[in-house]
């Protein structure tokens, strides 16, 4: 679907005022901030040790499923940008069938963060991709971060992160959080992606039936038109057929409108303008 | 169908949107399960794509062997019940050292120093009372009982953690809890609730079934929580060690207290059978637990988090709720009714009951003053028993003690009329009486209802009545 890739120009990256009125509805206080970065990962991926080695804060890390049921927050600069981290609960899944899952997708679906960071067992890659897949159905701006590699290998597992990163069309960056390897690039790609120097071209799911594969194209070219500039109708036309009632409620509510009416289309030009 | 009314203008490309979904959702069967196939079956091809296997797995999985012993039918539990027993005897020996040593400088040194100096320049009694024999010496007592063995268990249970024990414990009680009609992932949140219950509230988020999550709620209490565990140990120490031979006393001790936590999980079943049997009926639900591999401790760095977020954290907790209680209970043990002083009215009044249920009106009154929070049920019981029975040692006013060791407590808590019984049923009531005021809180903002909020106070303080009362009869009964 060409169309959706189209959407993230360099300059709506850079503009700093992203969204920032649905942020402040989610409780998250901008005012001191260039861009938002979502942490998002299966559970017991490492998600919290990446948080603390990105943050300097010391969350406690628990090694269990389930342990970050609540969002967490906390910063750091880089190449003199500042960057907000929110920690999401760790999830196998964005389709909300539980309130963990549920914070998790509604902080991505409506937040609109400016980079999401996918934290990924790299022993464990194809339960991992499920998510991963589902993450970038929602949003363009991705980065992987394929931790714990040093555990892969003691499995006898290697991981070719280009390949994985040219198959799913986002940046894909091997790290070992625990003993901080790796993330000197992961910064770096963050950083790039944020800033629109790396511009992502995220898979879409294929090998839907054809008969599905018709639905699907109807109701997103009703969602475009209804919702012109929203990023991700597909994914909006799937969860309808699927009967999502976070998402039907969300086209009733008016609060799928607000996300195709960017707080860009008022602040993009302004941007532009600045420059 | 009911008609939906558009609530704004450009609600009505929305319903076009909704309409022609709901219509082709309707033609094509299996929606979901076509797009959940589609989507495993790209991610197995991208993750065959970029995994290789260069070399031969490693002949000896370390992870599986270990996995095979600590979740087998056979050892499973006894391993855990000595894992856990053996942390509190490491816990309950060396926390006394510290102990002794805290409370000589803090009760012992500080104290009649804070003293001589309130005398020097010339406070009156009643101030130097308030701020130096109920505020300063509630926190004080707060340190030297709670700081040592906290600072030892919690990093010791984070260690544990941190390997990657809990989820095997988890996996271990997760069939007992499907037979008890809740959800597997209760074991999870009841691993949370042994640190903190609100905490272990706010973890059952991960339970998709409203149902189940209630029951998790409800029974959560019954995870020993950091502020009783010093409860527990003191108890557990002063009374029953003491009745071992002192080779023997720490081991005692440890048996105690992992008996205590271990009926508390029997208890968690039982609600937790019986409320899915009766008020909240339904399926079990069926999930995947994952045991995640085990991983070496990073152990400076863990004793450091535990002691910044958990150690620290409770004892401020405890301190900040102390010390105004410290203050309270200075006052209301010197301010007199006709030469009675309020304490002992209040304490007259519960006393009856208290010893109906083999505790005493001290005990009841302590755990009116720790509604806020469990953790100063211990130095409220001490202060107030000082003041109750005018023991040796009480300076200038009422409502203080200067002596805090072991024996000393147990010489104490004796001239207050306390016995074994006394000791084994307030084990048993901090196990099971209400939970403290932020749990409730807690529990209000995630069922969003009172009734669930009275009712997770009301039924364990009811158990607890009806439990202590029980055994205080059976062993009057028994002991004559």
């Amino acid at each position: 679907m060409a169309e959706e890739r189209v959407v993230a120009p360099a300059d709506c990256a850079a503009c700093p005022a992203h969204h920032t009125g649905n942020l402040r509805r989610l409780g998250v206080d901008m005012s001191e901030w260039d861009y938002v970065v979502a942490l998002a990962g299966n559970p017991n991926t490492g998600k919290s040790t990446v948080f603390n080695a990105l943050t300097g804060l010391r969350q406690h890390t628990g090694n269990w499923p389930g342990k970050t049921v609540t969002r967490a927050e906390g910063g750091f600069a880089y190449g003199g940008r500042r960057f907000k981290l929110v920690d999401l609960p760790g999830t196998y899944s964005l389709l909300a069938t539980s309130a963990d899952e549920e914070v998790a997708r509604d902080f991505l679906l409506f937040g609109r963060p400016d980079v999401t960071l996918v934290v990924v067992d790299a022993s464990r890659l194809e339960r991992n991709l499920n998510l991963v897949l589902q993450v970038l159905e929602i949003t363009d701006r991705v980065v992987v971060c394929l931790n714990l590699v040093d555990e892969a290998r003691r499995h006898g597992l290697q991981v070719d992160e280009r390949r994985l990163a040219r198959d799913l069309g986002v940046p894909v960056v091997p790290t070992v959080a625990r003993l901080r390897q790796g993330l000197d690039l992961l910064l770096r790609t963050i950083d790039d992606v944020a800033g629109g120097r790396t511009l992502c071209a995220p898979r879409r799911l294929t090998g839907v039936p054809a008969e599905l594969d018709q639905a699907v194209r109807r109701v997103t070219r009703e969602v475009e038109a209804a919702y012109p500039g929203l990023p991700n109708a597909r994914w909006v036309a799937l969860r309808l057929l699927d009967g999502d009632e976070r998402i039907i409620e969300a086209v009733r509510q008016g609060d799928l409108a607000d996300l195709s009416r960017p707080a860009g289309a008022a602040l993009r030009f302004g941007a532009e303008a600045a420059r | 169908m009911t008609a939906e009314v558009p609530r704004m203008a450009f609600a009505a490309g929305g319903e076009r949107v909704l309409a022609t979904a709901r219509a082709l959702r309707w033609q094509t069967s299996d929606f979901h399960e076509h797009l959940m196939e589609s989507l495993y079956a790209e991610a197995a091809r991208l993750a065959d794509r970029a995994v290789t296997r260069p070399g031969r797995p490693p002949r000896f999985d370390l992870d599986r062997t270990i996995d095979r012993l600590v979740t087998s039918r056979v050892w499973g539990f006894p391993l855990m019940i000595l894992l856990f027993a053996l942390v509190f005897w490491i816990t309950i020996t060396l926390a006394n050292i510290p102990s002794a040593w805290l409370s000589s400088l803090l009760i012992g040194t500080i104290y009649p120093a804070l003293q001589q100096a309130a005398q020097a320049i010339g406070l009156p009694w009643w101030l130097s009372g308030v701020l130096i024999n109920g505020m300063y010496l509630a926190a004080a007592w707060v340190v030297s009982v709670m700081l040592p063995p906290m600072a030892i268990f919690f990093p010791l249970f984070t260690l544990l953690e941190d390997f990657g024990y809990l989820p095997r414990v988890a996996f271990n009680l997760d069939n007992v809890f499907k037979k008890s009609g809740a959800h597997g992932k209760q074991s999870l949140s009841m691993m949370m609730g042994f640190g903190c219950n609100a905490a272990g509230v706010v973890a059952t988020r991960i339970i998709d079934s409203p149902r189940e999550r209630l029951i998790a709620i409800l029974t959560n209490n019954f995870a020993l929580c950091n502020g009783r565990w010093p409860t527990q140990i003191l108890m557990a120490t002063i009374f029953i060690g003491s009745l071992a031979p002192a080779y023997l006393a720490g081991a005692v001790s440890a048996l105690a207290v992992v008996g205590v936590a271990l009926l508390g999980v029997l208890i968690t079943f039982a609600l937790s059978w019986g409320l899915s049997r009766t008020t909240l009926r339904g399926e079990v639900s069926t999930f995947s637990l994952e045991l995640p591999p085990y991983r070496p401790p990073r152990v400076l760095q863990t004793i450091y988090t535990s002691v910044i977020d958990r150690t620290l954290k409770v004892l401020w907790r405890a301190v900040v709720f102390a010390v105004p209680a410290g203050a309270v209970i200075w006052l209301s043990a010197n301010l007199t009714i006709g030469g009675v002083s309020l304490a002992e009215y209040l304490i007259r009044l519960l006393n009856p009951l208290g010893l109906l249920i083999g505790l005493n009106g001290v005990i009841l009154v302590a755990y009116l003053f720790a509604i806020p929070a469990n953790e100063i049920v211990i130095p409220t019981v001490l202060m107030l028993t000082v003041l109750v029975s005018r023991t040796s040692g009480v300076g200038s006013g009422a409502g203080v003690l200067f002596q805090l060791s072991n024996a000393g407590t147990l010489h104490l808590l004796q001239a207050g009329g306390w016995t074994l019984l006394t000791a084994v049923n307030l084990m048993l009531f901090s196990l099971i009486h209400n939970p403290c005021s932020t749990t409730l809180m807690t529990i209000f903002k995630e069922t969003g209802s009172r009734r669930w909020m009275a009712l997770s106070a009301v039924i364990p303080l009811a158990m607890g009545f009806a439990v202590t009362f029980l055994v205080a009869q059976g062993w009057r009964l028994v002991a004559g």
